[in-house]
């Protein structure tokens, strides 16, 4: 198992940890249960999760599929440095978010899942992985027209003289010091760049 | 949209029926949990939210049930082979197993959603009836077990008030059993994200094996019975519509209203989940027996682009077109098993699979079979699988679109075709070809275009060059490319790949192909297959309806979409 990228794996069992503990806040948060804070504490922490955890990291190998609109969240997460790029922080993070969870029946499933992706980064981490941003790809050069490339005629065409005569025009050439523009051959009429 | 009615109409029948069993067993458990008499007590307590509870447990019952069926691949085959007087319709369904499965599981994630939300209610009102102290109905019936031992005389099973929710999760069968069938599910489900699958085969193949531990703990999770209802006998003689009103009343003992007495409801989930184990387990008995059989390495080629051709023989290995087999080698692992297309035809004393170097255990296994010293490394199969689509014979015409890896199984057609027709076979309708091949570049599928340079050449020894007409299509071509192409463009030969037919360069302008096909055949019906992306399957279909004539004795095309 070599190639695998654990943190792909860990990112999706993180995204989805951060919709159960939403989920399990909003219910003892509603339901009005005992100890009940916990619950809203859940819903904060796992709004936060999901949007840390939503942009996907790029692969190392291969191409990422990117998921729908992560683009501007990428922007965010990249702007956490290092906090959001190593993994080892974000064991570390998940690890502890998932802590006060755990004292409410309604969000222990959330602390389970969150602690089960807190050590599938650890793991990843040990592996050297980190977490690198999907760039947007720049666009395509444009094309430049192809008549517009061409400003000056050809500097040599021929009839050309042979190749030692032209090797020693050149020699002469830049012994006089370039002060003639476009080569050894002269116009005879002046070219100006004009479009027909 | 006639075409998609013919073709679709068993698996919109087969959905709605399960979709309406789902609903049926839901209904019906909702109300019978809202109603009965049984639960008036428990529903003093708990609400609706037992009934909630119930009806979702019902349905996650059956999901759980329906779940192991369409991945025993063997089971199917065996019904698809019994199955050959059956419509092609038919079968063909029997190939959407997997999207079936996926459905299922979707399913059980939602019921076990509203399962568990419905039991954190239950657990907060059992909790706060424990507490309440207002004489309320609830709250007697809470502290009923503490007036007596008897085993049947409790409703709550938060005994005390200094019991938590909590504790009584993880100290219950039915709690600690939820928890861990729950993680269980959830990792399932986050290690089978389709990118997850398709980039990491392993860890899903690995981790989708914790579904023993998910069966095994529901089938426990009931065992505990704490869900109660009034006994039988104590309905009889205390019916609450009587006597709940008389709560005061229980204790004396001349009144006729007794305390009533109750019963845990028994496990249930074994009833539904134990005929599909054992045909699973079966399953994999039987799985594992076939890849018992000796299977002989006939031949093994080493093509350009690191792809590897195996040539096998099987005792008693029969396939047909467009099938796959799996494969597995102990001396890389013991475990996994990769599916591979197969690429010889019916008709040949082989079978053959191309395997192209794209994970950890394709490069090892090409990597061992490199090793000119040693032993050929050991190979089991188990198949084949899949569709068999033998209406591709059965056009007078046939266009075939094989695009990126999808042309895999068309070697096993176009090798088929060609041995049909070489043999005069009678179930060979097809007179003329159209192929086209779709792809970025052809480096991986080198193999394909000598395939396709040999039947050219046994084409013109039989003077047969019409018959088959391919085209090649590169989408990845570049101003380096098309300059060369541009030179060469007087030799007899194509420069990239020898043939010689030209290969054309971007996207095939299917308006043009299907007019020319349509003014050469133009009494035919011509059969469109495809294996291939979804954008090119709406391109053609759309075709095919623009171009098939109003007059039904003239040309008539069909698209067929083949998953292979």
């Amino acid at each position: 198992m070599g190639q695998i990228e654990w943190a792909m794996w860990a990112n999706e069992q993180a995204l989805a940890s951060g919709l159960i503990l939403i989920t399990g806040g909003i219910v003892a948060t509603a339901g009005q249960f005992t100890s009940w804070w916990f619950g809203t504490y859940s819903i904060v922490a796992g709004v936060f999760i999901c949007l840390l955890e939503y942009p996907r990291g790029k692969r190392r190998k291969g191409s990422t599929m990117e998921r729908c609109g992560q683009k501007y969240l990428t922007k965010v997460v990249k702007v956490l440095g290092p906090l959001s790029r190593n993994y080892y922080i974000r064991a570390v993070l998940h690890l502890g978010l998932s802590v006060p969870a755990g004292f409410l029946l309604a969000t222990i499933l959330g602390t389970a899942c969150l602690a089960i992706a807190s050590s599938i980064y650890l793991l990843a981490a040990f592996h050297g992985e980190q977490w690198t941003p999907i760039e947007p790809q720049p666009k395509p050069k444009e094309r430049p027209q192809v008549g517009g490339t061409i400003k000056q005629p050809p500097s040599n065409p021929p009839p050309r003289p042979p190749a030692e005569a032209r090797k020693k025009s050149s020699e002469e050439e830049a012994a006089a010091s370039a002060g003639v523009s476009g080569g050894p051959q002269e116009n005879p009429v002046p070219v100006v760049d004009e479009v027909v | 949209m006639g075409n998609w009615v013919v073709n679709y109409w068993f698996s919109v029948l087969f959905l709605a029926t399960w979709l309406g069993l789902n609903v049926f067993l839901f209904v019906h458990a909702f109300l019978s949990y809202e109603k009965a008499d049984k639960y008036f007590y428990t529903r003093e307590i708990l609400g609706s939210a037992l009934a909630w509870a119930r009806a979702s447990a019902r349905c996650l019952n059956f999901n759980s049930m329906l779940i192991l069926l369409p991945v025993c691949r063997n089971l199917l085959s065996f019904l698809r082979g019994t199955c050959s007087f059956c419509r092609h319709a038919l079968r063909k369904q029997l190939d959407h197993n997997l999207a079936f499965h996926k459905l299922v599981a979707y399913m059980i994630c939602l019921h076990t959603a509203i399962h568990i939300i419905a039991h954190l209610f239950n657990f907060e009102h059992y909790s706060r009836s424990r507490w309440a102290t207002d004489g309320s109905l609830a709250s007697i019936l809470s502290t009923l077990s503490q007036q007596e031992r008897d085993e049947d005389s409790w409703i709550n099973p938060i005994q005390s008030p200094n019991m938590t929710v909590e504790y009584v999760t993880f100290t219950s069968i039915a709690g600690v059993t939820g928890v861990i069938i729950t993680i269980a599910l959830v990792l399932i489900v986050t290690s089978a994200m389709e990118f997850i699958r398709r980039s990491y085969f392993e860890v899903f193949w690995y981790t989708h094996h914790i579904f023993i531990i998910y069966f095994i703990g529901l089938g426990i999770h009931g065992i505990g019975g704490i869900v109660r209802g009034q006994t039988e006998e104590s309905l009889n003689e205390s019916h609450p519509h009587r006597c709940a009103e008389f709560l005061e009343q229980w204790d004396d003992h001349d009144s006729h209203c007794k305390h009533p007495r109750f019963e845990g409801l028994p496990a249930e989930s074994w009833k539904w989940i134990l005929a599909p184990g054992i045909l699973y387990i079966f399953e994999r008995i039987l799985r594992f027996y076939r890849s018992k059989q000796k299977v002989v390495i006939t031949k093994v080629v080493m093509h350009p682009s690191k792809v590897l051709e195996l040539q096998m023989s099987k005792h008693g290995f029969i396939m047909e077109v467009g099938q796959y087999i799996f494969v597995n080698c102990p001396s890389i692992s013991y475990l996994e098993w990769h599916p591979f297309t197969l690429t010889s035809a019916p008709e040949e004393d082989f079978f053959s699979i191309h395997i192209r170097a794209v994970g950890d255990w394709t490069e090892n296994l090409i990597r061992a079979f490199e090793q000119q010293h040693s032993p050929i490394p050991r190979i089991e199969v188990d198949g084949p699988f899949g569709t068999v689509s033998e209406d591709v014979f059965q056009y007078e015409v046939a266009v075939l679109v094989g695009a990126g890896i999808g042309v895999t199984p068309f070697a096993s057609i176009l090798k088929s075709i060609w041995y049909k027709f070489r043999h005069a076979d009678h179930n060979l309708k097809t007179q003329t070809i159209y192929f086209f091949w779709i792809c970025r570049e052809t480096g991986a599928f080198a193999w394909f275009s000598d395939l396709l340079a040999s039947l050219e050449h046994e084409m013109e020894e039989l003077g047969k060059v019409d018959f088959l007409n391919y085209r090649l299509f590169l989408t990845g071509w570049d101003t380096n490319i098309a300059g060369h192409a541009a030179l060469n463009f007087d030799k007899a030969t194509d420069i990239l790949t020898g043939l010689k037919q030209k290969t054309s360069f971007g996207r095939p302008m299917w308006d043009n192909e299907f007019s020319t096909i349509a003014n050469a055949h133009p009494k035919s019906v011509v059969g469109v297959f495809l294996c291939g992306p979804q954008t090119l399957a709406k391109s053609l279909s759309k075709r095919c309806h623009q171009y098939s004539s109003l007059d039904p004795r003239k040309v008539q095309f069909y698209f067929n979409k083949e998953d292979f």
